[in-house]
């Protein structure tokens, strides 16, 4: 169904995971994202899909796998606290290889911190937050029809690459209303999980397909039994010590992102062309950052705008290239500095990089940003 | 020796386990399997899920849908399972620690809910996979290697926990009485609700060797000659049932199941 809605973040990623196929949502209340569970909890049963409200945030996410490994597809959603509590099973889905969607509102932390207010601080967690190495796929909206969108891609990629997705929303992205423009869903344009074509007999559950190095999955109750665990396994998912089955193992959940790294990656740029100072923001800070760009212009600054959309795997290559041509890369962020590790790790030097941090719950206003991109223009 | 029918529910193919010799955990195994093939349970509609320690180990040897998860959650994976697909069968085999310490909240939710869930519960009194530490069952004044004085502590009484978070099926018996294990199982797996059999078990490697319980025969003969019919114990004093093992049926009610409820409460919303 096309359309047009006025919506608020929250409730555009609820409706965009429903438009994506989402038919199950297990989780727990916590400020600001309770309102994607709130409209899960409506909807789901309209479409014969499943919501449960767990005991704990712990139990939320746990759901969320169990009914994904049953065959539907999956979303969570929290805040800082309970994308903490989350980790460890977390940490499970990549190791067995589960799709699901995982949504983070950030607030401001540590701890319960600011349940109301807004933050980026969880976007290292959203890469090393569960213990263990494995690739990660992580989006960052910054509009209402951004949540919406992305929510879609979010499952497709989840689906396509069989593992966990995750949506690191923030409480100003979640809770400001706009225009939303739903799209007529081409059925054709939704990724399913790969099914085995194998008689269950000779199912062999993590055997990649030598195509994609992508295993098909089987859902429980489709007549294929199957071996689901968090230790290290075979390709038979059975729990293995042989060292050349673990290390096959470990290499694949990293490599499976890296090999479609440039599929996955998204990122968008703004006066690119001539920038001598770049402003790189994500979430809700892109938005007065690029207001504070489009100032600079008008004063003939040539200011330019990165956007990182993925902000795992991130969009290193691109951004090396640009700084190639600029002095100067702005990182403001609503944290102490982290995504800006990240960009000094791409531009390895070629332009100087200036991280600006704001902690105190608010968000940036344009002025704010431009005075700096004035000062180190 | 197992029946034919009973060995085809094992992936014989990862063998050896991981289980002691001498361990109770493959009776329970055992007497599981003959409940299932006793039902005619299909094998591709059958889940068992775990958790983490040595009892859930045994969601791996059997060869249906098995999910081997985190620690204490198991539960919570199989609730989504379950509500996804409420015409699975599912099965979560734990152990103590797992169902009444890091997993006792997702196990009181579970009764609450009353999902149609069994719970096998391995209650052998402690931490067997980690060493032999105290777990919320390890009785008081008991030796464990975190209680190297003794146990102060009071321990959990599985069965009362579940009668009282809502449980439509709780039951215990013994690794002692294998018969009455499976019945106990049987009837749970058939009850519409969830469903709670503990069944008392031994680790003689960890607990027997501190607490005068050092080979399997002498665990067999622990659970023997202080196991107390339920019938029985109802005449008995709290001096006299002190230290003994109350088997039977707790509980046994017919009460609304949650996956029947929510597809109750689908067909209301699609039928307005």
């Amino acid at each position: 169904m096309s359309g047009v809605a006025f919506w608020q973040g929250n409730e555009a990623i609820a409706y965009g995971s429903l438009a994506a196929g989402c038919r199950f949502f297990g989780g727990y209340p916590i400020t600001p994202s309770s309102e994607i569970a709130e409209i899960m909890a409506e909807e789901l049963p309209k479409l014969n899909g499943r919501f449960i409200q767990m005991e704990d945030e712990i139990g939320g996410i746990a759901a969320t796998i169990g009914g994904s490994v049953a065959g539907m597809q999956a979303l969570t959603a929290t805040s800082g606290p309970g994308f903490s509590l989350k980790q460890e099973n977390l940490g499970l889905a990549y190791m067995a290889e589960i799709p699901i969607v995982v949504v983070d509102v950030m607030r401001g932390g540590p701890s319960t911190g600011l349940p109301t207010k807004t933050a980026q601080q969880d976007v290292m967690q959203a890469r090393w937050g569960t213990h263990g190495d494995h690739g990660t796929i992580c989006y960052a909206p910054a509009s209402v029809q951004e949540c919406y969108d992305i929510a879609i891609k979010a499952f497709n990629a989840a689906e396509r690459y069989r593992q966990p997705v995750l949506i690191m929303s923030d409480e100003i992205i979640g809770h400001m209303r706009e225009k939303v423009v739903t799209p007529k869903i081409d059925p054709s344009k939704l990724v399913n999980r790969k099914r085995p074509t194998d008689v269950p007999e000779k199912f062999v559950p993590y055997r990649p397909d030598p195509q994609d190095d992508l295993p098909c999955m089987a859902s429980f109750g489709d007549g294929y039994r199957w071996h689901i665990t968090g230790l290290t396994h075979n390709d038979w998912g059975f729990p293995t010590n042989n060292n050349d089955e673990i290390e096959k193992k470990m290499k694949r959940l990293m490599s499976k992102i890296d090999r479609f790294r440039d599929d996955i990656v998204e990122y968008e740029t703004f006066y690119e062309d001539d920038a001598e100072v770049l402003v790189l923001a994500y979430g809700s800070v892109a938005r007065s950052s690029l207001r504070a760009v489009n100032d600079a212009r008008v004063r003939g600054f040539k200011a330019g705008f990165f956007r990182p959309v993925t902000l795992w795997p991130f969009p290193d290559k691109e951004l090396e290239k640009l700084a190639r041509k600029v002095k100067t890369i702005i990182v403001p962020e609503l944290n102490c500095g982290q995504m800006v590790l990240e960009v000094e790790r791409a531009v390895r030097g070629r332009a100087k990089v200036v991280p600006l941090n704001l902690v105190n719950g608010e968000l940036f206003k344009p002025e704010e940003i431009l005075a700096v991109i004035e000062e180190v223009a | 020796m197992p029946s034919q029918e009973v060995f085809s529910w094992l992936r014989t193919r990862f063998f050896p386990h991981i289980w002691c010799p001498g361990c109770g955990h493959g009776i329970i195994m055992h007497a599981m399997l003959r409940a299932l093939v006793a039902l005619k349970k299909d094998k591709s509609q059958t889940v068992i899920a775990s958790g983490i320690g040595c009892s859930s180990r045994m969601a791996g040897y059997i060869d249906a849908c098995t999910m081997h998860t985190t620690h204490g959650r198991s539960l919570a994976f199989a609730t989504g399972i379950k509500l996804a697909k409420p015409e699975l069968t599912v099965i979560d085999v734990m152990g103590d620690g797992d169902c009444t310490a890091i997993g006792g909240n997702h196990f009181i939710h579970a009764c609450r809910r009353n999902i149609d869930i069994t719970a096998i519960v391995m209650n052998n009194n402690i931490y067997g996979m980690t060493g032999g530490q105290a777990s919320p069952t390890t009785p008081a004044g008991s030796l464990a290697t975190t209680t190297p004085f003794g146990a102060i502590d009071p321990s959990f009484d599985i069965c009362k926990l579940a009668e009282g978070a809502g449980a439509s099926y709780v039951a215990r018996s013994t690794v002692a009485n294998p018969i009455q294990a499976e019945k106990f199982i049987l009837n749970g797996i058939k009850k519409k609700g969830f469903s709670v059999v503990e069944i008392l078990t031994h680790c003689h490697t960890t607990f027997g060797r501190k607490n005068n319980r050092r080979t399997p025969i002498d665990n067999i003969n622990f659970f023997k000659n202080n196991s107390v019919p339920l019938a029985r114990a109802k005449d008995m004093s709290e001096e006299e049932l002190a230290g003994k093992i109350v088997t039977g049926e707790f509980v046994n009610k017919d009460i609304p199941e949650y996956t029947d409820q929510y597809l109750a409460l689908i067909e209301n919303v699609r039928g307005k």
